[in-house]
């Protein structure tokens, strides 16, 4: 377009409304922005740490173990099946990323305080830090898990498909764990319950999700609608896709999950952005008054 | 002496002021800020806890007042034109502040609207955005992103926001061992080079030693010459002058006067305020 240099004006752009709700998208045109409070979420959380990032390996590894022993051989599961450990750890780091993305969102925007109150951003810039945070401690899980598959014989079981649930397991959990952060997140701005009530759903969600023990447990005890609500639980959905993605490729193929995982997987990938978008609604309504209320 | 003083205060006149005062001229340069009849209310009640609830309850009183309303901004109105430097002036809790965090868009108004062009960044509390654990570099380059900067603009600045602060060779020193004064230098050296369209400036000239406020006053009426527009909150006399052309006074919410500076000033320190022609230093 040919400026003419009559009207000013048009170089400056439109009259626009200060402060108004962008969406979630908008974080998009901040990515500079979110990389560097990224970084700077890092480094504080890792402040005066001699062992620094080496945390990320040590408490799952170490909470791996605890589980592996008490419940693998004291309690006896992991006679249940092949490769217990590879089935544990599978569905244990797709229920830590979900706790931690969740926890770390529902403190982000009061943690962030500071800021929200004296400077204009879009809100959703603080959620979504602390899932990206959340992806920094997640990855370095997912590669020991990786590492462990290989050499149980990964690549001879391995499948597009199971590639796929790995991938949409992903994408829900994260998907999930936003939706409920960004809700709990707003809401912790006037309520700081939302705190409390985020570690129960995360207790209740570690638990929950056959993690530990196999689904067929919980079939055995639930009805059928009861059951069909159960897989379609997101975290519960994702623990599905990564014991299918990873574990199931290891093992000799006649181990039970639960059926049309990836089907229910994308059902429920779908049900959490709807999620998502009902806690950016939900969110728009409460962000205008963040600024007086913190 | 203070017989002097007090037949001053009695020749001025405020309502004559008022009623005399010199109507804005005719701007032709394009609207930055639009205030249009801005209303903002706070509720001033804490939260509730289910505890407290049940005992008013059990004890049958009555339910506390939800007319606990404080009208910070009542029916204002100001329309700001590129290149203008307007100082917002009244006591405390005459809603200057919130003005400006509505104009910066960190508070919503409750009635009427207010439109912005451009972009606009505020010094509204130098140092918002820093973090105690990163080192001054760091912390230049993500207050600078905070104001919306790109990073190759940060980067092109980075020089003149190091000399500006004057910290030296503590750039690469978290902020945390920094002294008071050289957090807000550095603080307000990303401000100031940040290159907002509108530049809004509440209550921190004051900063640092008399040598970094001089240093900070040319900035600004460099950043003022150079066309950016400018709103200042101030309780100095001295700085509304120096810096602005136009003064709005609020009291209680509302708009009682906008017009030329040294004439806003008097009505509110109800005494005649002279604006000294001063020389280039």
């Amino acid at each position: 377009m040919k400026s003419t240099h009559t009207d000013d004006a048009t170089d400056l752009g439109e009259l626009k409304t200060p402060g108004k709700w962008q969406g979630l998208l908008a974080v998009f045109n901040y990515r500079y922005l979110l990389k560097l409070i990224v970084s700077k979420d890092m480094k504080v959380r890792y402040r005066g740490s001699f062992l620094g990032m080496i945390w990320t390996y040590i408490k799952p590894l170490t909470q791996f173990f605890v589980y592996y022993v008490v419940m693998g051989i004291f309690l006896g599961l992991s006679k249940r099946g092949e490769n217990y450990a590879l089935y544990l750890f599978s569905g244990m780091i797709a229920v830590n990323f979900f706790t931690e993305t969740l926890r770390q969102c529902t403190r982000s925007i009061r943690s962030n305080r500071g800021l929200v109150k004296k400077i204009y951003l879009p809100r959703e810039l603080f959620p979504v830090s602390s899932l990206r945070v959340a992806m920094v401690h997640f990855y370095p899980q997912v590669a020991i898990l990786f590492i462990f598959c290989v050499f149980s014989g990964w690549f001879g079981g391995v499948t597009p498909g199971r590639i796929l649930a790995i991938i949409i397991g992903f994408i829900n959990v994260a998907a999930f764990g936003l939706a409920l952060g960004i809700l709990f997140g707003a809401l912790d701005v006037f309520y700081q319950d939302a705190e409390n009530f985020v570690d129960v759903i995360n207790m209740l969600s570690s638990w929950v999700s056959p993690v530990l023990y196999k689904w067929t447990m919980v079939a055995a005890v639930l009805p059928h609608w009861g059951l069909m609500i159960y897989l379609l639980y997101p975290v519960t959905a994702s623990v599905n896709l990564f014991q299918l993605g990873f574990w199931f490729p290891t093992t000799s193929g006649t181990e039970a999950l639960p059926p049309h995982v990836l089907i229910n997987g994308g059902i429920s990938m779908v049900v959490s952005l709807l999620v998502l978008g009902l806690a950016e609604l939900v969110f728009k309504r409460l962000e205008g008054r963040f600024a007086q209320e913190l | 002496m203070a017989e002097k003083k007090y037949a001053e205060k009695e020749k001025f006149d405020k309502k004559a002021a008022l009623a005399a005062l010199t109507p804005l001229e005719e701007e032709t340069t394009p609207l930055m800020v639009q205030v249009n009849h801005v209303t903002k209310k706070f509720r001033l009640q804490k939260t509730v806890s289910l505890k407290d609830e049940f005992v008013r309850r059990l004890l049958r009183r009555k339910a506390p007042n939800d007319n606990n309303i404080f009208t910070a901004l009542d029916d204002v109105t100001i329309d700001i034109h590129e290149g203008e430097s307007v100082g917002l002036i009244g006591l405390n809790g005459s809603g200057k502040s919130t003005l400006l965090k509505c104009i910066s868009g960190v508070q919503q108004v409750d009635g009427g609207f207010i439109k912005t062009r451009g972009h606009v960044a505020g010094l509204i509390e130098v140092g918002a955005g820093f973090s105690n654990d990163l080192t001054g570099r760091e912390n230049v380059y993500l207050n600078g992103a905070i104001l919306g900067m790109t990073k190759e603009q940060i980067d092109a600045a980075f020089d003149d926001i190091v000399a500006f602060s004057e910290i030296g060779r503590f750039l690469d020193t978290e902020v945390r061992f920094y002294s008071s004064g050289m957090y807000m230098r550095l603080a307000f050296s990303v401000a100031v080079y940040s290159n907002p369209d509108v530049f809004l400036v509440d209550e921190v000239l004051a900063v640092g030693d008399e040598p970094f406020r001089k240093k900070c006053a040319k900035r600004i009426k460099e950043l003022k010459a150079g066309g950016t527009t400018l709103v200042i909150v101030s309780h100095s006399t001295k700085q509304i002058l120096d810096f602005c052309d136009r003064a709005v006074l609020l009291s209680h919410g509302k708009l009682i006067a906008d017009g030329p500076s040294d004439e806003v000033l008097s009505i509110m320190l109800n005494r005649r305020v002279v604006k000294v022609k001063e020389d280039e230093d």
